[in-house]
């Protein structure tokens, strides 16, 4: 225990927001593999967390633990308890529908549905019963407009999703989720399938969407860790190693594993 | 190359030829025969005429209701196979766990290896008599139980070629979906069921035309009595079963009666060259869009 009560540090500065997300004793298994160890960590409302490591330490694991995208895992076994809201969401009684219309994710890759650009942004409304045209219209352009895609989009929005550059589909996609208005926002390497310029503009727009969202985004990219996020967290071997506000990983990290990672010693 | 690498190279390409070989000569003896069958038949009778009597004192050529025989079984056999089938493709490929899926999958290929004259005796002596109770004026042939057991009979292939057709579908549109909150029935039909429509296209239009083939079930079920008649409770005749009537018959080889049949063979063979063809296209487009 004494390794991770000195891994866990609050972030006085921020006290004044409230708890968003907490893990605590968190232990994942599938079947014999132990992914996650023994995960304590707090993330506060309207902040964005990088959660850095080399591959395979847990990372995304951890990530998918705050929408339940682990359950479809066979062998998928948690142990400890994962709270949005003060609210466990591994008990039996919640609706895992409604969690993820809370808790939105973008993945790796940009996966819209091959449907057209509006049908993609709708989605979210049509699998909740919302049909009326007016009110689809104007949620989708919202969206959209959140997802700084509306300007390039709007004449043609009846075209095909597939037709968007890679950096315009994982903007639809950020979109997508946009439209059903969660609280929180998991990214998982958003921006890794992305050319430079369009990758900006992704970091661009997460850092606007931080004053509505609590996001969570994985990365493998040091840089745009300490560019976008307020507080990173670095996972080793199934292991929360070191969690601070991001500047103080970057400029003066505790632990001799964080900084040969980050120095980019390894992994 | 050795000498004998040579030789197995050329015995390997005989083999592959020979069944080139074989549906080009089935196709040139079909239009063979054909032409002249046509030097005495004109080919607009052929099409409009309403009545097929080439074994009567009184002779009509209009294939009309041997093809409408065809189509009402086929219609029929569809109507039963799809929509049961795209089900049973999405049970396997989306709700079913694994160990139940590696059972009712092979049970359900039992269904394509029993044979097609079993499923006729079984449209002719049970369900034909079942039906009776309920369809009053039912024929003891008819157009309806032969498609209804067709139809059971086509299952196991739309049902693999859909579930094959889902599965290709990438595993990130299923993670999308359900990351949106989507239960595995939104996900099945509104996102699984659009991205694999070609391939579903695919199976529905392989299933037409191996309904149109199939000849045993319905040449024991249907009757043998050319109809022209939409309605499925009475005798029909199709191309295949009279193919069969007379091929069984005492017709003399090289009689215009024995040449009708190489006519009719030509236009079942058309219309399922047609769909095969069809179903190619569209499945090279479909592969195009996912790599």
């Amino acid at each position: 225990m004494s390794q991770n009560e000195s891994s866990i540090s609050f972030d006085f500065t921020d006290r004044a927001k409230k708890v968003k997300l907490e893990a605590i004793g968190a232990h994942v298994y599938y079947d014999d593999n132990h992914v996650l160890k023994d995960i304590n960590m707090i993330v506060r409302e309207n902040t964005i967390t990088a959660l850095i490591g080399p591959s395979g330490c847990g990372k995304s694991t951890f990530l998918r633990l705050f929408n339940r995208m682990n359950d479809y895992i066979d062998s998928f076994q948690l142990s400890g308890q994962v709270l949005i809201d003060s609210q466990d969401i591994y008990e039996r009684n919640v609706n895992v529908e409604n969690l993820r219309k809370n808790v939105g994710m973008v993945f790796q890759k940009p996966n819209p549905f091959p449907k057209s650009i509006f049908e993609n942004v709708a989605f979210g409304m049509r699998i909740r019963g919302i049909s009326k045209k007016t009110e689809l219209e104007g949620i989708v352009e919202d969206a959209l407009k959140n997802a700084v895609l509306w300007d390039e989009v709007k004449d043609r929005l009846q075209k095909p999703a597939l037709s968007l550059s890679g950096g315009q589909q994982q903007r639809l996609c950020i979109a997508r989720v946009l439209a059903v208005k969660p609280t929180v926002l998991l990214m998982d390497e958003p921006a890794s399938a992305l050319d430079p310029i369009a990758t900006a503009k992704i970091e661009e727009l997460i850092n606007v969407l931080k004053e509505q969202y609590t996001i969570l985004i994985v990365t493998h990219n040091m840089q745009q860790a300490s560019r976008i996020s307020d507080k990173t967290a670095f996972f080793y071997q199934g292991q929360l190693i070191e969690y601070e506000a991001t500047r103080d990983i970057f400029i003066n990290p505790r632990k001799d594993l964080t900084e040969r990672y980050i120095t980019g010693r390894f992994g | 190359m050795k000498i004998h690498e040579k030789i197995i190279v050329l015995f390997l390409w005989m083999c592959s030829s020979i069944t080139v070989l074989t549906t080009a000569l089935i196709i040139w003896i079909l239009v063979k025969e054909s032409v002249a069958f046509f030097e005495h038949v004109s080919i607009i009778d052929f099409l409009t005429d309403l009545e097929w009597t080439p074994l009567f004192s009184a002779k009509k050529y209009g294939i009309l209701p041997l093809l409408t025989g065809t189509l009402l079984c086929t219609l029929i056999s569809i109507f039963v196979a799809l929509p049961i089938g795209i089900s049973i493709a999405f049970y396997l490929s989306e709700y079913a766990p694994d160990r139940l899926r590696s059972i009712l999958k092979p049970t359900l290929e039992i269904l394509a290896a029993i044979p097609t004259v079993v499923y006729g005796f079984f449209a002719l002596t049970v369900v034909t008599p079942f039906l009776k109770d309920f369809i009053p004026g039912l024929n003891t042939f008819n157009a309806f139980s032969a498609g209804l057991v067709m139809g059971i009979m086509i299952i196991p292939m739309i049902s693999s070629l859909c579930e094959d057709a889902i599965r290709a579908v990438p595993d990130s549109l299923r993670q999308a979906s359900y990351s949106m909150g989507s239960t595995v029935f939104q996900t099945s039909f509104k996102v699984l069921l659009p991205a694999a429509s070609s391939g579903i296209i695919v199976s529905i239009i392989l299933a037409v035309s191996r309904a149109l083939g199939e000849t045993m079930i319905v040449s024991i079920a249907a009757g043998q009595q050319p109809n022209l008649t939409l309605n499925p409770f009475e005798t029909v005749e199709t191309i295949t079963s009279y193919i069969v009537q007379v091929s069984m018959g005492d017709v003399p080889q090289g009689s215009i009666e024995f040449q009708t049949i190489f006519a009719a063979g030509l236009t079942l063979f058309i219309f399922t060259f047609f769909l095969n063809n069809l179903s190619h296209l569209i499945r090279r487009k479909y592969q195009e869009k996912y790599e």
